[in-house]
């Protein structure tokens, strides 16, 4: 079975495809979806392939329901996942925030178009990432990956998974139409170099005195599901350590705690990004998913003009590398990011910056990626104006 | 310049994405050098003006837009009169020649025609006039080896059709053989 659902070897993909292919690798056997541009190709393929896997593909009335069957999914002890674009991230909102509450591990990849609204169904745009950040009620932890090409939809895709796995919590990908649907090298290793990370099993067995919401060391709670032989109660209402709902401020600040402290205080194994020629930067571009691939190439001809520019490209998006940037705002003069939003991301580096240095949004309204001549002449401006 | 830039264009039910992958398969998975096919299209399934962008490259390829091709694949009409003027000078343009009416065309141009949909009808299904397309390229272009296209091309069509589909393949590539005896192109 396990080479069946691991297609080792060099494909020529997109990135929906390597998106499910790389939630096969990490042991995704459920998935529960609704079909919309561009994301269909995810749910398309995982119809085609989950049924082989020994997995389980449903096409559900809508995105709500969606949402809901993978947690119960997860619930019932299965890697599960689903996938979506703007309109049905939209409608996931709640039961994103119930995942997150109940704790519950699975992946959403929102494979996100322009917006508002139905917008440019089959064009590209990063219009959702303070959705991802804060589209359903409440205050809460989040992790989002944004992956740049179809390879980065498999690796992320695995990634996504161990990460919702370690920290019992929903894990996004943020990718969008052109990454979706581009077609580029993907490389899949053998099934035994892909590291994969199990949820923690209780190791106390079922009986009275068992707290399924008993946080360890790590500040994650061990995961029992439905079937194991122990008494469950799993709500969206505030809940104690035994799951029971609690209605009062103490054990609201409790559940807090522990929903923002396993992330919080496990930073070094959630935040990833990659610098490239800093040393010398006084201006560095800060991009993400598909702009990250259009700011490689105008710091590429910038360095070809001689000018002191480095990039930062941001794998891991939410929880923002706060203590990165804030650092790197410290020694330069100017952060440029380029974005397919009219300024959402720009924000967590005016924020950082606190004034310290010049921030510049390279914005894009959205039905195109941005052209890298677009991003180097604001890498010029800006140069010139510091100087 | 290593990067070789091509644009396929035509209408939904033609191929054109198909053909795209096929180019972009050759390159990446047969000829070991980098690749990235992007598409165009509206929310119609069939009917509509679609295209496919192919970058071939010898290095890692960050911007995968096509803005300005070097080669241009017309199996449309609106296919052809939106893209043609992205042309590049010295480029080189391919059309259908039963589906696609030129213009006037800049001098610069290498302009190469071909009866792809007819010689696929011939051969009994028109639903291959991209793959007669893709072997009139192989004669007249170097983006990618033949050797790899025609690989990438039987890998790509379903098993049935691979006979057929090695013969349109082929057609296209003898008539190409014939009209590059005329001066060459650059693409």
């Amino acid at each position: 079975m396990a080479s069946k659902a691991v297609l080792t070897g060099t494909h020529f993909m997109n990135g929906d495809d390597a998106c499910c292919e790389g939630a096969l690798a990490a042991g995704c056997r459920f998935f529960a979806g609704y079909p919309i541009t561009p994301a269909t190709e995810v749910a398309e393929r995982m119809a085609k392939r989950l049924p082989d896997v020994g997995g389980i593909f449903i096409q559900m009335e809508d995105e709500i329901a969606s949402m809901a069957a993978i947690l119960g999914a997860s619930w019932g002890g299965a890697k599960s996942m689903t996938s979506t674009s703007g309109p049905g991230f939209s409608l996931m909102m709640e039961n994103i925030g119930l995942g997150l509450c109940t704790e519950t591990p699975c992946v959403i990849a929102n494979v996100q178009r322009a917006g508002p609204s139905t917008g440019l169904p089959t064009l590209v745009a990063q219009g959702d990432m303070m959705q991802a950040r804060w589209g359903s009620h409440g205050h809460y932890e989040i992790i989002a990956l944004a992956p740049s090409s179809p390879q980065e939809m498999f690796d992320f895709t695995v990634r996504a998974f161990n990460l919702a796995e370690r920290f019992r919590l929903p894990v996004l990908i943020m990718a969008d139409e052109v990454v979706g649907h581009m077609n580029e090298r993907v490389v899949i290793p053998p099934a035994e170099e892909i590291k994969l990370i199990e949820r923690k099993k209780p190791s106390q067995p079922p009986g009275p005195g068992y707290l399924p919401f008993h946080p360890e060391a790590d500040g994650v709670a061990p995961m029992a599901t439905f079937g194991m032989g122990y008494h469950m109660h799993v709500t969206g209402l505030t809940h104690d350590e035994r799951g029971y709902p609690a209605m009062d401020a103490g054990s609201q600040a409790q559940m807090m705690e522990r929903l923002m402290g396993k992330i919080s205080r496990n930073r070094a194994e959630i935040d990833a990004w990659r610098a490239f020629g800093l040393e010398d930067a006084s201006v560095v571009v800060v991009a993400y998913g598909i702009s990250a691939r259009s700011a490689r190439g105008a710091v590429a001809l910038a360095r070809q003009e001689g000018l002191p520019v480095g990039l930062v490209k941001l794998d891991t998006v939410w929880p923002f590398p706060e203590e990165f940037i804030r650092g790197l705002a410290g020694q330069v003069k100017a952060l440029i990011m380029p974005e397919i939003n009219l300024g959402q991301m720009v924000l967590e580096l005016e924020r950082l910056a606190a004034g310290r240095c010049q921030v510049e949004l390279v914005p894009h309204p959205g039905g195109a990626i941005i052209s890298p001549t677009a991003v180097l002449e604001c890498i010029r401006q800006t140069l010139k104006e510091a100087s | 310049m290593s990067e070789r830039q091509v644009v396929i264009t035509g209408f939904g039910g033609q191929g054109i994405v198909l053909t795209g992958n096929i180019l972009g398969k050759a390159a990446t998975i047969f000829d070991g050098r980098h690749a990235t096919m992007t598409q165009n299209y509206g929310p119609e399934a069939r009917g509509g003006s679609c295209s496919s962008q192919v970058i071939v490259s010898e290095t890692d390829i960050a911007f995968p837009y096509v803005e300005h091709p070097q080669v241009l694949l017309c199996m449309s009409q609106e296919g052809y009169e939106k893209n043609a003027p992205s042309l590049r000078p010295g480029g080189m343009i391919v059309w259908d020649s039963d589906l696609v009416k030129v213009g006037e065309m800049d001098p610069s141009w290498a302009t190469l025609n071909v009866p792809a949909t007819r010689i696929a009808e011939e051969l009994g299904n028109r639903m291959m006039a991209n793959i007669v397309m893709l072997g009139f390229l192989s004669a007249v272009s170097d983006v990618v080896s033949v050797e790899a296209l025609k690989q990438a091309m039987l890998a790509s069509v379903p098993p049935k059709t691979k006979e057929t589909n090695a013969l349109a393949f082929d057609r296209g590539r003898e008539y190409g053989l014939e009209q590059s005896q005329a001066p060459e192109g650059q693409g």
